[in-house]
């Protein structure tokens, strides 16, 4: 295994050790559930890093890929009996054929466009949620969603949720490692150094981009689903596109491009608001001047600052 | 009401809205030439521009004709704030990164009016009493023309800014080629506030014409912002003349599926329209060759 692997797995490791610890010290079931929907955030950022770390695109509409995995899956358990796991893997594979029908057009376009393709497909989405009441529940949502089970045990409380969730990530994060170390990882690597080189050897450019953007609405879809489950009822508020915009916050507040950045993101952002809670008059000022001051000052975001504090010192990397 | 004179009624609102859609489409455009990103407080100099004149009228106490303009100037002044203190001190040049840097600005702005002029919708009286017009079988009221007539005015000064006076001259050498503008002794960062200046300008330029028909609350940019972003992606990012196209079109869009249609999607169907365009014309209208394609 390469130098690279042995650190990723390692980190991997560790990370597996301290949540496994963490709810020795965690009791309270107000703070394992911040650590859950912190968890559920990590989710969809590690997908979204593949596209924007990875292809270069920026998309500001994973918070609709998000609501239909919700969505489908809470109607489908709610409305018609199915079997949650079952419509955890239905969703997903519903919203891998509806990224696809988005991609191919969209990913052909760039910058400026494709931030508009992808924010128009969710406010699409959101006006959709909030006006087919009969199916959707409308503005006020969608509820009496069945929790998901496990060999006959319901997880119901933070404490089983937060076992599911934070594995789920664990098996997330080893996933993505894969697919960037994979023929198309490689291949968007290359595209990242020099286009023209990428496509001189043959990359299948858009269609290798196509393959991450679905990946990455999977994952959101699949954050949804286990949203769903969990909570037991969704609104149309949840999955708008500030929704988007907060995820792709977490990306590059946690730094672009790196698998653990989207644990640093999801964790420093999720709580904030709940922080802030006790200055409610403020909260906004104080969440976007929060904001503002590390995009200003730390653009590389805070894994990129942690390898800069250790590259700095001798100069360069070794 | 015959068939026809609905359908004039909704041409004349639609191209009511479009033209503010086009002011803030405008704005859009302005800054991307200069920076190449999409500014999302564009929409909150919208809620700034009617917000300040409500406080110049009821606060101050102003007459409209003083309020108006003093409103606008106050906003540009915000606007190149926010270049001064928010976009030219950024360590990263990275057009995502500053792209990020609007929205938490905006968010920031967002806190703030709401904290200053609170939740609730306020009320901003029209520029001229209200006198219903009738023309072509369609009521036309004098906000209508003023929200027309303003836009148009806009257009016409901008061009002359831009092809007459040498500040401007120099904004589109900066913009075309910064760094041989540079050689040529131009400050770029000037000009980039310049050209925030402006959008800030231009955005409660629209604020002021619009919030009279609509509302007026510290969020009311948001949609509107959205809807000038979608007119300027329709029209072909950074150009005027698409601003301006993509506003109206998107416009009569809206207002004549509302009317024929349905009012419950008239959101949905704008953005509907712009991404079928998109798929077929990714340059949007205006765009002559599709150099944003790759």
């Amino acid at each position: 295994m390469s130098r690279s692997g042995k650190r990723f797995y390692a980190g991997l490791g560790g990370l597996a050790l301290l949540l496994a610890l963490l709810p020795l010290a965690v009791t309270n079931p107000y703070y394992l559930n911040v650590l859950n929907v912190v968890a559920l955030n990590v989710l969809v950022v590690i997908g979204l890093n593949l596209l924007i770390g990875y292809a270069g695109h920026i998309s500001l509409g994973h918070a609709a890929f998000f609501g239909l995995g919700a969505y489908i899956s809470g109607i489908l358990t709610g409305s018609y009996g199915w079997e949650p796991w079952l419509t955890l893997v239905f969703a997903a594979a519903v919203v891998a054929v509806v990224a696809t029908i988005i991609g191919v057009p969209t990913l052909r376009l760039k910058g400026n466009y494709l931030v508009m393709a992808t924010l128009g497909f969710n406010l699409i989405v959101s006006v959709l949620m909030v006006q087919l009441d009969d199916i959707t529940g409308g503005p006020s949502g969608y509820s009496g969603i069945p929790s998901l089970s496990f060999f006959g045990h319901a997880i119901v409380t933070d404490q089983s949720f937060y076992w599911l969730v934070w594995g789920a990530v664990l098996v997330g994060l080893g996933l993505a490692r894969n697919l960037v170390h994979s023929r198309v990882g490689r291949g968007l690597k290359a595209l990242h150094e020099s286009p023209l080189a990428a496509a001189a050897s043959g990359v299948p450019i858009e269609a290798y981009k196509v393959k991450v953007f679905v990946v990455s609405a999977v994952y959101a879809s699949v954050a949804g689903s286990l949203y769903a489950h969990y909570y037991g009822i969704i609104t149309p508020k949840t999955f708008d596109i500030f929704k988007s915009v907060e995820l792709v916050t977490m990306c590059i507040i946690g730094g672009m491009g790196s698998l653990w950045g989207g644990l640093f993101g999801a964790g420093l952002i999720t709580p904030l608001p709940q922080l802030l809670a006790v200055v409610e008059e403020y909260k906004d000022i104080i969440f976007g001047g929060i904001l503002l001051v590390l995009l200003i000052f730390l653009p590389q975001g805070v894994v990129g600052w942690l390898e800069g504090k250790r590259v700095r010192p001798g100069g360069r990397a070794f | 009401m015959s068939f026809g004179d609905q359908i004039a009624q909704y041409v004349v609102s639609g191209l009511t809205t479009g033209a503010v859609y086009a002011l803030v489409a405008l704005g859009f455009c302005l800054i991307y030439n200069a920076t190449r990103i999409v500014n999302f407080a564009q929409g909150d100099f919208l809620s700034l521009g009617g917000l300040m004149t409500y406080t110049f009228l009821t606060g101050v106490g102003l007459p409209m004709i003083l309020a108006f303009p003093c409103a606008v100037v106050s906003v540009a002044l915000v606007g190149a704030m926010m270049e001064r203190l928010a976009i030219r001190p950024a360590k990263s040049r990275q057009v995502m990164v500053l792209i990020f840097i609007t929205i938490a600005a905006s968010i920031l702005m967002r806190g703030i009016f709401k904290h200053l002029w609170g939740k609730d919708a306020l009320a901003l009286p029209p520029l001229s009493p209200e006198v219903p017009l009738r023309v072509l079988g369609a009521t036309l009221t004098p906000q209508n023309l003023w929200v027309l007539g303003m836009t148009l005015a806009a257009i016409v000064a901008l061009l002359w800014f831009f092809n007459r006076t040498l500040t401007g001259k120099a904004m589109r050498a900066t913009s075309i080629n910064p760094s041989a503008a540079a050689l040529m002794g131009i400050d770029a960062n000037r000009m980039t506030m310049y050209s925030f200046g402006l959008a800030g300008g231009l955005g409660a330029l629209a604020g002021v014409l619009i919030t009279p028909i609509t509302s007026l609350s510290y969020e009311v940019g948001v949609i509107m912002g959205l809807k000038g972003f979608a007119a300027a992606v329709l029209g072909g990012y950074g150009s005027f003349v698409g601003a301006i196209l993509g506003g109206l079109v998107l416009g009569l869009i809206e207002s004549l599926s509302a009317g024929l249609i349905s009012s419950v999607y008239k959101d949905a169907v704008a953005f509907v329209v712009l991404l079928l365009v998109l798929f077929l014309r990714p340059g949007g209208l205006m765009g002559v060759k599709s150099g944003e394609r790759v």
